[in-house]
């Protein structure tokens, strides 16, 4: 060792580092002290939990505060009350008990379905971001094709074609929602590969997948989560609208867009068949995307700098 | 035999014009460069910004294209290669970036940064061997190796650099490019980095393409030193000439820039 090579010096130590910590710490701290952002997420866990304690007590057929298909003729249409917190419907069905066993339902679209797109729009995307060229514009050109179609319709050709049953609308919903992720992380990858530590690894003679997974995947992951928490709400509403229009989720499987499009003929004498599935729907929803967009703040490096 | 010899290197880019996007003239980044390089011996780059030195720099390591001309490494014209075929190759020739900041991936630690190296080019390395060598590469560049644990953004600028030239010596090469290695540390600490770098060469024998626009820096380490202006080199001469006896106008032009301390 020659006297140079000491170690770090007063005059390298003089010119610290602007960032005192890692970018995700970073975003997490700032996601915390945004009160909308953390009051959404907790009505989103609070709504996982229901949705998740349903699923389990449904697959272990416990029943919570009735059974939700159990029909009571003698107790139809009957307007919230100590025994009906929610009331019930045309059938006697406790509205309560099928609005939380659809819980589960809905949230399992909107997660899954969400996965789906993620996976196929994460790999559309950095194939078309990495690679560029003749890749890039026929990968893109699809996606422009795939956008020109009002998604909805598509949605609804491809359940009805298929069959309404829930995996075909979780399959269907995710197979048509990719674009906007697979434009998104093309973008990112666009960006992170000219950076230089991406060169560095390609000097190193890192491989392609390497490069991909290590170096430039992982640095994109904020947009990538702030999309697919984005995506939930979307999913869900999707859901409901299929539902609604009977192409959803098929009775007697409770979900809230079928519950909905089950009270809509009695909309002027029990209200309540209406109100409470659709207030879920608009709380599940708006708290997915005011964390998403709380998340999208935490994650711009703009906002924070003098 | 030199380590290096560039023949006639020209790198063009083309410029796509009109609504059919047709080729309509190119851009000459690069325009009939040639040079060698001994083992061990130091050539400065020099020249303004746009002048074509960053785009040679990547050329020769084949980070970037190039449109014709032979570049040899140890006598093997390397432009032809393919990507399989050339990456042992990778091994001895190495990059400098000039970003500290934006040179290391931010997500993993300064080990996994080093180590990487190693995994792609010493297969049968164990982990414990690994680390090993990535404690003395650390100590080696001046850095302690419990450093290894921490990211990136945990250190300063200088120490960054000191990581940057770190990884590039985990594969041993016998030459690297240094791109504006100093241009963007403060002078105190780019005169540290400066003597690392020339420490290095005389222990590991190690070449290199130093890159940079400031002329002082360039005269204190190179043997000998190419002017690039307009994608062509208008001057090439040994360190000592071109400061005392400049021939083309642009390197006279270049010196005259050079702030002098009263």
């Amino acid at each position: 060792m020659t006297t140079t090579a000491s170690t770090a010096s007063s005059a390298e130590v003089a010119d610290l580092p602007l960032l005192l910590e890692s970018p995700g710490r970073r975003m997490w701290r700032r996601f915390l002290k945004n009160p909308v952002g953390v009051t959404s997420s907790i009505v989103i866990v609070l709504f996982f939990t229901v949705a998740l304690v349903m699923g389990i007590c449904s697959m272990l057929g416990i029943y919570f505060p009735y059974n939700p298909n159990t029909t009571e003729l003698t107790q139809k249409l009957l307007p919230p009350s100590a025994a009906h917190w929610l009331g019930t419907d045309n059938l006697g069905r406790d509205v309560l008990s099928r609005l939380l066993n659809g819980s589960y339902i809905s949230l399992t679209v909107g997660f899954v379905a969400v996965a789906v797109s993620l996976f196929i729009g994460v790999t559309v995307g950095a194939i078309s971001g990495y690679f560029g060229g003749w890749i890039d514009n026929i990968i893109m050109r699809v996606v422009d094709a795939i956008l020109c179609f009002p998604s909805f319709f598509l949605i609804l050709t491809a359940v009805a074609l298929l069959g309404p049953n829930i995996m075909n609308i979780i399959v269907v919903i995710g197979l048509v929602s990719w674009t906007g992720t697979a434009r998104l992380v093309r973008a990112e990858f666009l960006t992170l590969r000219e950076t230089e530590y991406v060169r560095a690894a390609k000097a190193l003679g890192i491989r392609t997948p390497g490069i991909i997974f290590r170096h430039i995947l992982p640095n994109a992951a904020a947009p990538i989560i702030v999309t697919a928490v984005v995506g939930i709400p979307d999913a869900i509403l999707t859901e409901a609208g299929l539902s609604f229009l009977g192409f959803g989720v098929q009775p007697p499987q409770a979900t809230w867009g079928n519950i909905i499009s089950d009270g809509k003929t009695y909309l002027l004498d029990a209200w309540w068949l209406i109100v409470f599935p659709g207030m879920a729907i608009f709380i599940a929803a708006l708290a997915f995307y005011l964390a998403g967009d709380a998340l999208r703040q935490a994650a711009e490096s703009r906002s924070e700098r003098k | 035999m030199p380590l290096l010899e560039v023949k006639d290197l020209r790198v063009w880019f083309p410029v796509h014009g009109g609504v059919l996007r047709r080729k309509v003239g190119d851009i000459k980044a690069v325009d009939g460069v040639s040079f060698t390089i001994e083992p061990g011996q130091t050539v400065g780059l020099v020249g303004e910004s746009g002048s074509g030195k960053t785009t040679v720099g990547r050329a020769l390591l084949k980070l970037g294209p190039a449109t014709s001309g032979e570049v040899f490494f140890e006598g093997r014209n390397i432009l032809p290669l393919s990507e399989r075929e050339f990456r042992p190759l990778r091994r001895q020739m190495q990059m400098i970036f000039q970003d500290p900041f934006g040179s290391l991936n931010p997500r993993l630690t300064c080990g996994a940064i080093i180590g990487e190296a190693l995994t792609t080019h010493f297969k049968d390395m164990t982990a414990a061997q690994r680390r090993a060598r990535v404690s003395d590469l650390l100590t080696q560049v001046g850095l302690k190796p419990e450093m290894a644990s921490r990211y990136p953004h945990e250190f300063s600028g200088g120490q960054r650099q000191r990581i940057g030239i770190a990884r590039a010596l985990a594969v041993e090469p016998k030459f690297i490019v240094c791109d504006e290695a100093v241009s963007a540390l403060d002078v105190s600490v780019q005169a540290q980095i400066v003597n690392l770098l020339m420490d290095l060469q005389e222990k590991l024998g190690i070449a290199y393409l130093f890159i940079a626009h400031d002329l002082a820096v360039v005269q204190h380490i190179s043997d000998h030193v190419l002017v690039m202006h307009h994608g062509r080199i208008v001057e090439s001469a040994s360190s000592d000439e071109i400061y005392s006896r400049p021939q083309h106008e642009y390197t006279k032009t270049l010196l005259a820039a050079v702030p002098q301390l009263a």
